[in-house]
């Protein structure tokens, strides 16, 4: 049970908890700067956990990918992200979810799915964190959940941060990270792409005068 | 001897509610520089009602007059379900949190219904609103007390708190959303910023005053009490359900005298967050108001599902 | 022994349908009876007495009367006899069973009488008893009414009670499909009594189509169980053995045939229109005795007859359940006529009755009996409970449309100042079906949401999130339960009148129609608060039915309810009532005491604007208007606001008018289309009429070639 745990496991057992909450409530937020704030909280709860597996496991190397998770998902992009949507004079807008109950109910279900799948590979290890696999995949289908229920461009790139941040997750807590060389990469791939969906924006706005996605159909070849 | 404690503990719950309320009052004073009044200003206030003169409105039937005394005295007895300074009395053995939730629900039909009685708008619009937001917090307490009883396997309020006081200090995942959870609600089920305004007596955004709108003097009074021993009810279940720590778990007057400064200490701070909430909120929209509880439910449903996902051990 | 009793309930249903074909027969009778006498004068004198007492019968007036109460005391003895068969099964172990030499040459009908029917024979005794009181008063109205025969409606009374009972007393396929069309024709006359309105024939058609649907549907379903084992009877069907894949198609089809006549979403559309059209002590019935038959059959086919059940079931009952609970009940709350409130709330009633059924399948199916039987005694008793609190408000609602002719919500208000001793018995049912402590509404309800807490036990993490997720819907359609009620009630009986004739409205005179619902409301306090001796004999009859035992539900004693554990949880209603008593008159003593007390009536306050009237109250419609908006994509709202305006730039508006209607979506998305796609079936099929008579010799000449071949 949860109290034959030692504190650092419970904590790691908590942030899983609030890294599945920050998702729920990137999905539930309309406007667009509160977006960005959860997601850097998510930032900053994921450099956290991977903080706190590195104390526990004694893996010196976590520490670095904590500190750069830190700087990067829970500082540096939110900023960006931030910036741009300021200059672009996005942050009165709104980007409502149609059915927002719906949404919610679907995320928890996707949760229990996530669960359900990865329950085999729970029950083959002792390793109590393991559990926090499904946590991080449910994570990863709530990012896909939020790209596919908004309109805003600016959602969809933190709908697709967030999946990083779930893979991420799944793999500091299950695998106690990965090599330093590919987190590196990761990690900077992320801000490559950060940055390029920037210019991206600009692109989209000075073509199509908007960012919602949904004006970006008038290629298809079928006629309305 | 148990009862006797008991029913001493009911009475000390009773009698303690209208100082809480007025400790409330004094730290939102305080927050927005304001001079605050005594602590004791609810006793007064309810003494004067006492004395004043009670008025009917012509259309009001018997359950207009019959209302005040079951609301009061369905909180009377709802205090003395809930543990306050000692668990194991006999009393919370009367009915579990599902019977709670029941008792909460039969004093607000009769005070629903009173507001309905006379027959004015102001009746009816608050009588509403109390339903619609009544009926979208139930489903969040319900998922918070699947979630606490699914830890504890009991809804017996005494021995949850005894699971938990047993198990020591652990961090649950789910009882940080069921605290959230629980929060959320006793906000909105107690009639505070941002759901409703206690202190509002504009006609249109009230929504519990404007349901004793028509009553007055002894009536108004004990309407008023029953409203603060609901807002310390909730406060006694947060503080006793998530923090049972030092509560009395045997009935010798060290323990009791223990359980009683834990239990006020709690209640003051829980009272200065509550207090700083309402200062820094603003009311919402009556149609945000879903938004607000389906957050809560949310929160339920995560620490249900955390508890389903992480705390769970598989050998 | 027990089967005489049965024998006589079921006899004197059937007598008194027979008595009612006697109404305004009584010119014949008396011409009957004078040829008789002058025929049978020499060998059977008749002393002075009785032929007076023939004679008083037979004046008009009394011959009315008499004709009136009958059948009701007919259908009251029955009702007894019901009760006592169902507390003598209840109290022991006395099943018995018979073969009535009727039906078929070869398959006589098999009646058996156990502890679950009789039951349901308790279920259905308490409310026919009730009903019978209320009865003379009510059908007073319909003495005079050319197109209403008195005769008519008493005949078919009769006979859907009786129908109802052989449903009951039915121990094999054959006489049950009989029974059950039985009970299902007769309530189709009773629905069309209204016939001179359209909507009530439509209703009637309506009701009496998905009826059939339903009953092929449990034709198919007790077919499938006759294939595998070889006869009609319940005795040899108990030994079939299936394989999975058939023992589910079985359960598909009892399901949807007993769901749709339960009226589980989202085959429950036509509930609401016919349950209401029908006099109102009938659609007490039908609300509150008729669906507790189909729970009856669902329960007789699920737990007896088949071999096994499978999780997956259970979950189905427990989603279709669930969602028949909230959607029920957020129909109900927008609903404006009284008595189509009354029977949304049965499709919620039902809803919570299959959720617990759900948990029970559930659980039983993975291994844990005991908990199995806890879900369903809450089913059962909340079956019982809303039996009980349904027909009494019914019968209120009977009683309002007897004294004002209104069913509407709308027109309502301030009857408790009119009709007060109708409003306390209607308070009493508004707090039973509300689910409120002490009253026999939470007992079952809590027992329901107790069951769902055991779910913690189960293996399957996912059942383990599902469980509670319905249960959170249950908590939902409580609370929305809660205001639907307290609107019924706060509109209706409280505030200003908002008609005429609701303000010239007065209590009934006839001391039945009050004694009905009277002793209705008496039940729903006495079983709230002495829940233990009722939920012993449903506990016996769980035991008898399924094998699994609930050791500790009355362990600590009458006096508590502690369904799984003492440690788990525990309820003790009387206390419960003692402490409201004792703490309530304590509460009234001091502030009665001392200095003399006496409140002034003064107006209420109107803003300093003075004139208020009843048109300024919260209207029905308006009190459940959050709801509404809130819920709004499960309605189909239409609204409309019609703004007069005076000026000529239409500034200033002088008049609103605001009109809504609510209508059931799956209407729109079950009924019609099928009722299309059946008529367009109808179409292309019909263009093999041609209509030439060479055509139709040609069809007869291929069959017979066809048949032929088939022969060789």
């Amino acid at each position: 049970m949860l109290d034959e745990l030692s504190y650092y496991h419970q904590a790691i057992l908590h942030l899983a908890a609030l890294i599945t909450l920050s998702s729920f409530l990137m999905l539930g937020q309309s406007r667009l700067l509160r977006l960005i704030g959860v997601f850097a909280a998510q930032g900053f709860l994921l450099s956290a956990s991977t903080a706190l597996v590195a104390q526990t496991h004694d893996f010196p190397h976590l520490y670095i990918s904590a500190l750069l998770s830190l700087l990067l998902k829970g500082l540096l992009i939110p900023m960006m992200l931030y910036r741009l949507v300021m200059r672009m004079n996005l942050h009165r807008e709104m980007d409502t979810v149609e059915h927002p109950a719906g949404v919610m109910m679907g995320g928890a279900t996707l949760v229990v799915f996530s669960y359900y799948v990865c329950l085999p590979i729970v029950k083959l290890s002792p390793l109590m964190t393991l559990n926090t696999i499904s946590v991080s995949l449910a994570v990863v289908l709530l990012g896909m959940l939020l790209m596919i229920t908004r309109r805003h461009a600016v959602a969809q790139v933190v709908g697709f941060m967030s999946i990083e941040n779930g893979l991420f997750f799944a793999a500091v807590v299950s695998t106690m990270g990965m090599p330093m060389v590919v987190e590196l990469g990761i990690a900077f791939d992320v801000l490559v792409a950060a940055v390029i969906f920037g210019i991206f924006f600009f692109h989209i706005r000075s073509s199509i005068d908007s960012l919602d996605v949904d004006r970006l159909s008038k290629l298809s070849e079928v006629e309305e | 001897m148990a009862w006797i404690l008991a029913i001493l503990q009911t009475l000390l719950f009773i009698g303690g509610a209208p100082l809480l309320a007025g400790w409330i009052k004094m730290l939102k004073c305080w927050l927005q520089n304001r001079n605050a009044p005594s602590l004791l200003q609810p006793y007064r206030d309810l003494r004067k009602l006492w004395r004043k003169e009670s008025i009917l409105p012509e259309s009001a039937s018997w359950i207009f007059t019959a209302a005040p005394y079951l609301v009061f005295t369905v909180a009377v007895l709802t205090a003395a379900v809930v543990p306050l300074v000692a668990v194991d009395l006999p009393s919370a053995r009367i009915i579990d949190v599902f019977g709670l939730v029941g008792f909460f629900a039969l004093a607000r039909t009769f005070l629903v219904l009173a507001g309905m009685d006379i027959g004015t708008a102001f009746g009816g619009m608050g009588s509403s609103r109390e339903m619609t937001i009544s009926s979208l917090a139930e489903p969040a307490m319900l998922m918070v007390v699947f979630t606490l009883a699914m830890s504890a396997g009991t809804t017996n309020l005494s021995m949850g708190m005894d699971y938990v006081l047993d198990s020591g200090l652990v961090l649950r995942p789910s009882f940080v959303f069921a605290l959230g959870s629980l929060m959320l609600v006793a906000v909105a089920e107690t009639g505070r910023v941002p759901v409703d305004n206690p202190a509002t007596h504009l006609e249109l955004t009230m929504i519990h005053e404007a349901m004793i709108l028509e009553y007055s003097g002894r009536y108004l009074a004990l309407m008023e009490w029953a409203s603060q021993i609901k807002l310390m009810l909730y406060g006694v279940l947060i503080a006793n359900i998530f923090f049972p720590w030092y509560i009395g778990r045997d009935f010798s007057p060290a323990a009791l005298g223990q359980g009683l400064l834990a239990i006020m200490l709690k209640l003051a701070l829980l009272s200065v967050l509550l207090a700083l909430s309402e200062t820094l909120l603003a009311k919402m929209r009556i149609f945000r108001v879903q938004e607000y509880l389906s957050f809560a439910y949310l929160l339920g449903v995560l620490g249900m599902l955390s508890h389903i996902i992480l705390e769970v051990y598989y050998a | 022994m027990i089967l005489y009793l049965a024998y006589l309930s079921l006899l004197a249903a059937l007598l008194s349908a027979g008595v009612s074909l006697l109404t305004d027969r009584r010119e014949y009778l008396s011409c009957g009876i004078k040829r008789l006498r002058a025929r049978t004068a020499g060998w059977l004198p008749l002393s002075g007495k009785t032929v007076a007492w023939l004679d008083r019968c037979l004046e008009p007036d009394f011959y009315a009367l008499l004709l009136r109460h009958l059948p009701f005391v007919l259908l009251g003895i029955s009702g007894v006899a019901a009760v006592l068969v169902g507390a003598v099964e209840l109290s022991g172990d006395f099943s018995a069973s018979a073969t009535l030499p009727l039906g078929l040459p070869w398959l006589h009908w098999h009646v058996r009488i156990d502890a679950l029917s009789g039951f349901f024979f308790c279920v259905l005794g308490l409310p026919l008893v009730a009903v019978s009181l209320f009865g003379p008063g009510y059908v007073r109205e319909f003495e005079d009414s050319k197109a209403h025969a008195l005769a008519i409606l008493g005949f078919f009374t009769g006979l859907f009670v009786a129908g109802m009972e052989m449903v009951l007393l039915a121990d094999d396929a054959f006489f049950f499909m009989i029974a059950w069309e039985w009970m299902s024709v007769a309530s189709y006359f009773l629905v069309a009594y209204h016939h001179e309105q359209s909507a009530s024939r439509r209703a009637s058609f309506l009701y009496l189509l998905m009826a059939e649907i339903g009953a092929l549907c449990i034709i198919l379903g007790f077919g499938v169980l006759v294939a595998f084992s070889g006869g009609f009877t319940f005795d040899a069907l108990r030994e079939v053995q299936l394989t999975p894949l058939w023992a589910s198609a079985a359960f598909v089809l009892a399901l949807l045939g007993f769901g749709m006549k339960a009226g589980l979403v989202p085959i429950h559309a036509w509930l609401p229109e016919a349950h209401p059209a029908a006099p109102s002590h009938i659609s007490a019935l039908m609300s509150g005795v008729m669906l507790k038959i189909a729970v009856y059959g669902f329960l007789r086919f699920i737990w007896d007859l088949l071999p096994e059940m499978f999780w997956e079931w259970g979950v189905l009952v427990l989603v279709t359940g669930a969602s028949s609970a909230i959607l029920g009940i957020l129909y109900a709350l927008q609903q404006q006529n009284l008595k189509r409130l009354l029977a949304y709330s049965s499709v919620e009633n039902i809803g919570i009755i299959f959720t617990s059924l759900g948990l029970a399948i559930i659980f039983f199916s993975t291994g844990y009996p005991q908990f199995g039987a806890l879900g369903l005694l809450a089913g059962l008793l909340h079956c019982f409970n809303h039996a009980l609190f349904k027909t009494l408000l019914f019968l209120g609602a009977g009683c309002v449309l007897h004294q004002t002719h209104e069913i509407n919500l709308e027109k309502m208000g301030g009857l408790i100042h009119r009709m007060p001793k109708l409003a306390a018995l209607f308070l009493v049912g508004t707090l039973s079906i509300s689910a409120l402590p002490p009253l026999n509404g939470f007992v079952s309800e809590w027992l329901t949401l107790q069951a769902a807490l055991q779910a913690t036990h189960l293996e399957s993490g996912v059942l383990r999130s599902l469980i509670p997720t319905a249960a959170a819907v249950l908590a939902l359609t409580g609370a929305l339960g809660v205001a639907c009620f307290v609107k019924v009630y706060g509109v209706a009986f409280l505030g200003l009148p908002r008609s005429l004739h609701i303000a010239h409205a007065h209590e009934v005179n006839d001391m039945g129609m009050l004694a009905g619902p009277a002793l209705l409301a008496l039940c729903c306090v006495l079983f709230g608060v002495f829940p233990t001796p009722l939920i012993d004999g449903i506990r016996g009859v769980i035991e008898k039915l399924t094998g699994a035992v609930l050791p500790n539900v009355t362990a600590l004693g009458w006096l508590w309810v502690t369904p799984v554990d003492a440690k788990m949880a525990s309820y003790s209603p009387i206390l419960v009532l003692i402490s409201l008593l004792v703490a309530g008159a304590l509460c009234y003593y001091l502030l009665h005491r001392g200095n003399y007390f006496k409140p002034r009536r003064a107006e209420p306050w109107d803003c300093g604007f003075g004139g208020l009237n009843a048109r300024m109250q919260y209207t029905s419609g308006a009190f459940s208007m959050p709801v509404r908006r809130i819920f709004n994509p499960v309605y189909k709202i239409s609204e409309t606001l019609d703004a007069q305006t005076e000026d000529p730039e239409h500034w200033r508006v002088t008049a609103l008018k605001y009109q809504f209607q609510v209508e059931d979506k799956s209407w729109y998305a079950l009924y019609q289309p099928t009722g299309q796609a059946v008529t367009h079936l109808a179409r292309r099929l019909g263009r093999i009429q041609t209509g030439s008579i060479r055509t139709y010799l040609g069809y007869s000449f291929v069959t017979l070639i066809f048949l032929l071949w088939v022969i060789s």
